[in-house]
């Protein structure tokens, strides 16, 4: 994969950036994420997760199903915070 | 606070069904949905269905959504919230939900029971380019062919030989554009033969142990490399091949949208045969929390016959834990798992098969 390949959408997080992360020992999705951004966007890392993971697995040499992942927590989409407070107006 | 007995959230083939199976229960049913018209991927399906009778085969998807829908409407007991995406579930029970195109409503729901039929989204492709114009995804294509009558391009590249890819390439095919090749990364073609014969007696060839390395261009896709790969996925060097195509078309498979069953607290386990991450369920596809079941993608990629049938079980069985009665409910039961066993008793079920075994919980005491 060569570097400049985009593997956050949202983000615009390319494989360079998530390579050399990896190369500085952050190992896990959610360390990836922080430093990164990647899967923090719009879509909320349904594009790039398995990606990402993927390419953990293959770095670490394990399997995806013993790497963790990230919490979920709400909300799964971005919402204004006028929704939020409950004001419709603005 | 609104309160109901059973929340739904997807209104595609798994929901409308669960609705329906459990509205004649007479239980209050909440469907929530984010699209503007419900049937999810079916409502973009133009081609027949394969599979039985009782399956709807021979019949378009297109037409089992105004089935659906039709039935859906003869219950005053199912209220629906469309236009409406829940974004979250929290540990009283509660769900939120955001409404309309703006996001601007906000509404809490308490229901007593929830069905999660979210379904799944696309995969994606790692290749040189892969942020040009011109790349999309089958479900993109399907929703602009199929639904508003636009074609995507004039030379597509598809990438995915399963039934997705075979079926997408031949309603291109039918909308007269140019499908210059399709590849599959498997050493063989993973959809049913009678598609991809159809595909080739067009001249459409099939290049399988294929994938797409790069695509180029200035403004969209002007060319696409293709190159062949070995057995462990990697590139040959000197395989390469040139393809001159406007639109690269990404059927690679899909991932169940599990967030919703991972922030609840459901048991999940990756299961690479069922697409991904999903929650473990029983036979009546409840979840390992008593409140929460679920039904069609989300518990595993399949098709959309197989997503109708575990969402009457899981309408069904929902109902009945809240104590609403169903006539000859035992039996009921009983021939639906028959027809879902009928279903997946091909060839191609059988990695589904070996992925359902290791997502299955064992109810402590068979009812």
């Amino acid at each position: 994969m060569k570097d400049d390949t985009i593997i956050c959408r949202c983000e615009d997080v390319t494989w360079g950036e998530i390579r050399q992360a990896l190369e500085k020992g952050y190992t896990s999705l959610d360390e990836i994420k922080r430093i990164t951004r990647a899967g923090m966007g719009r879509c909320q890392g349904n594009t790039c997760h398995q990606i990402i993971l993927r390419e953990i697995a293959k770095f670490c040499n394990k399997k995806i199903e013993e790497l963790s992942i990230s919490t979920f927590r709400p909300p799964t989409k971005p919402i204004k915070l006028g929704t939020l407070a409950g004001d419709n107006d603005d | 606070m609104k309160k109901t007995n059973l929340a739904i959230i997807g209104g595609g083939p798994a929901g409308l069904s669960a609705a329906i199976c459990a509205a004649s229960s007479g239980a209050k049913i909440t469907l929530i949905d984010d699209s503007l018209e419900l049937g999810g991927q079916l409502i973009k399906q133009t081609h027949k269905f394969f599979g039985s009778k009782k399956q709807f085969a021979g019949i378009r998807g297109i037409e089992i959504a105004k089935n659906l829908l039709q039935e859906i409407k003869k219950y005053k007991n199912i209220e629906l919230i469309g236009n409406a995406t829940v974004t979250g579930y929290y540990e009283d029970g509660i769900l939120t939900i955001v409404q309309g195109s703006n996001g601007d409503i906000f509404i809490k729901l308490l229901p007593d029971r929830i069905i999660v039929a979210t379904g799944a989204s696309e995969n994606m492709l790692t290749f040189v380019n892969n942020d040009l114009p011109g790349v999309y995804g089958a479900g993109a294509v399907q929703t602009l062919m199929n639904l508003y009558g636009v074609v995507p391009g004039n030379n597509v590249l598809m990438v995915g030989a399963g039934n997705i890819g075979l079926i997408v390439s031949y309603q291109l095919l039918q909308a007269g554009i140019k499908v210059e090749a399709i590849v599959e990364a498997l050493p063989r073609i993973g959809g049913y033969l009678v598609h991809a014969s159809k595909i080739r007696r067009l001249g459409v060839p099939i290049y399988t142990s294929h994938s797409l390395k790069e695509v180029y261009g200035n403004d969209g896709v002007e060319k696409a490399v293709i190159s062949e790969i070995n057995k462990d996925f990697e590139f040959i060097p000197g395989t390469e091949k040139e393809l001159k195509v406007d639109t690269v078309c990404l059927a690679v498979g899909l991932s169940p949208l599990s967030d919703l069953l991972w922030q609840a607290g459901c048991q999940m386990k990756y299961i690479a045969e069922l697409g991904g991450y999903v929650a473990l369920r029983d036979d009546h596809m409840k979840s390992s929390l008593d409140n929460i079941y679920i039904a069609g993608d989300v518990a595993g990629i399949e098709e959309a016959s197989s997503a109708m049938l575990e969402g009457k079980i899981a309408g069904l069985n929902a109902a009945v834990s809240l104590g609403y009665r169903v006539d000859n409910f035992l039996e009921l039961n009983r021939n639906l798992r028959k027809e879902l066993e009928e279903l997946r008793a091909n060839p191609l079920s059988e990695k589904v098969k070996i992925g359902l075994e290791k997502a299955l919980l064992k109810r402590e005491v068979d009812q």
